[in-house]
């Protein structure tokens, strides 16, 4: 991670926590890249690192507001992500469920890119039926805020609270488990 | 869920952010000050004789200690409530009161009569130590490890502990104004097992309370 990375990294961050939702979305991309070759280095053989991925995002989401807007960014992200894995680790310490055979079911999956089902589904059956409609129609279909309103029959106000109740409330099934 | 259909949720949701950590922070400690406060003169009290005492070197530097104490265990738990504080970087910040209430103990060492060591450390009080700091405390430490809860600590166990030293401190600030056993040999001792069982109490439930 060179100086320059890191100070647009911030740069985004910073824009995003002011407000900017697509610098938001370009920053959690970016978070998702570097995570992604970090865990991949790091989760072989254990949990999915696409997981830890996405528990990070989420970790992110939820604490943001533990970042001062003056610190290098990397160091607080991968600090989110080491917390992520090794509560993947214990997790799966805890129940054992993967085979031998899974994981190279698994690593086959990933080399023809098989659509998989991460634990982040499993986490999106837990949530109220309101919320889950919410969080699947602005991820999985793509919807905006307004026009997630309107198919669903909703105000908007009441859409970005399902949203935020959903998120938090699969944020806090990883955490707090 | 693909990571990039999470993106789009999390994208959506960036007008709600959580409230700044230094306003959880403060506030948490406001309310535990005023909790303290109402604890303290609803079941103790200062002395009567607190105006002759505040003349005296012994009494304030238990002040001293105890706000010592509650100043760096507070930093400190600020610190570890955010992901990447490596512990090892600021706990000795900590060393601070120890190091006070020891010196304390050496002055004190010299300056009193061996005689007298050990119906100082003794004292009269040292049962309602043990039970009204813990019981000052508790409110305090609640309430920090609600503000805890709210941050991302990478080590809960140990920031919970750290959150029961603050709470502590606080707790011992309070009492201090009451106990009339002034000798840094009774500090170093009852007040030290007593701030310890809230810091133990915190490390218990802050691995806990402060899971995320």
């Amino acid at each position: 991670m060179d100086g320059v990375d890191e100070r647009s990294l911030a740069r985004l961050f910073r824009a995003a926590l002011a407000g900017d939702e697509r610098a938001y979305g370009n920053f959690l991309h970016e978070a998702a890249r570097l995570v992604r070759a970090w865990a991949r280095r790091r989760a072989f053989g254990g949990p999915d690192p696409e997981d830890i991925v996405q528990e990070t995002l989420l970790a992110i989401h939820v604490k943001r507001h533990t970042w001062r807007s003056d610190d290098p960014v990397t160091p607080w992200l991968y600090a989110i992500a080491k917390h992520k894995l090794v509560d993947a680790l214990r997790r799966q310490g805890r129940h054992p469920r993967v085979e031998i055979s899974e994981v190279e079911d698994r690593v086959a999956a990933e080399e023809v890119e098989t659509v998989r089902d991460w634990e982040i589904g499993r986490a999106l059956e837990t949530l109220t039926p309101g919320q889950r409609s919410v969080v699947t129609a602005i991820s999985v279909e793509g919807r905006t805020i307004s026009e997630a309103a309107r198919s669903l029959d909703m105000n908007e106000t009441a859409v970005r609270v399902a949203l935020h109740r959903g998120l938090a409330a699969i944020a806090r099934r990883f955490g707090r488990d | 869920m693909e990571t990039h259909e999470l993106i789009k949720a999390l994208a959506a949701d960036s007008r709600r952010t959580g409230v700044a950590m230094n306003t959880v922070w403060w506030g948490a400690v406001f309310v535990a000050i005023v909790v303290a406060t109402t604890v303290f003169f609803a079941l103790l009290g200062p002395r009567p004789d607190i105006a002759s005492a505040a003349q005296t070197i012994r009494f304030l530097f238990k002040f001293v200690v105890t706000i010592a104490l509650a100043a760096s265990a507070f930093g400190l738990l600020r610190l570890l409530s955010r992901p990447e504080t490596d512990p090892r970087g600021v706990l000795p910040y900590l060393a601070v009161a120890p190091a006070l209430v020891l010196a304390g103990v050496a002055i004190e060492l010299i300056v009193a009569p061996a005689e007298t060591w050990s119906t100082r450390l003794v004292g009269t009080n040292s049962l309602q130590c043990l039970t009204f700091i813990p019981l000052i405390g508790i409110g305090p430490l609640a309430l920090l490890l609600l503000a805890l809860r709210h941050g991302a600590p990478s080590h809960p166990t140990l920031a919970g502990a750290i959150a029961g030293l603050a709470a502590g401190g606080i707790a011992a600030t309070f009492y201090a104004s009451h106990c009339t056993d002034d000798s840094p040999l009774f500090v170093v001792t009852w007040y030290t097992i007593a701030v310890g069982v809230l810091a133990l109490l915190g490390a218990l439930t802050g691995r806990h309370v402060a899971r995320w």
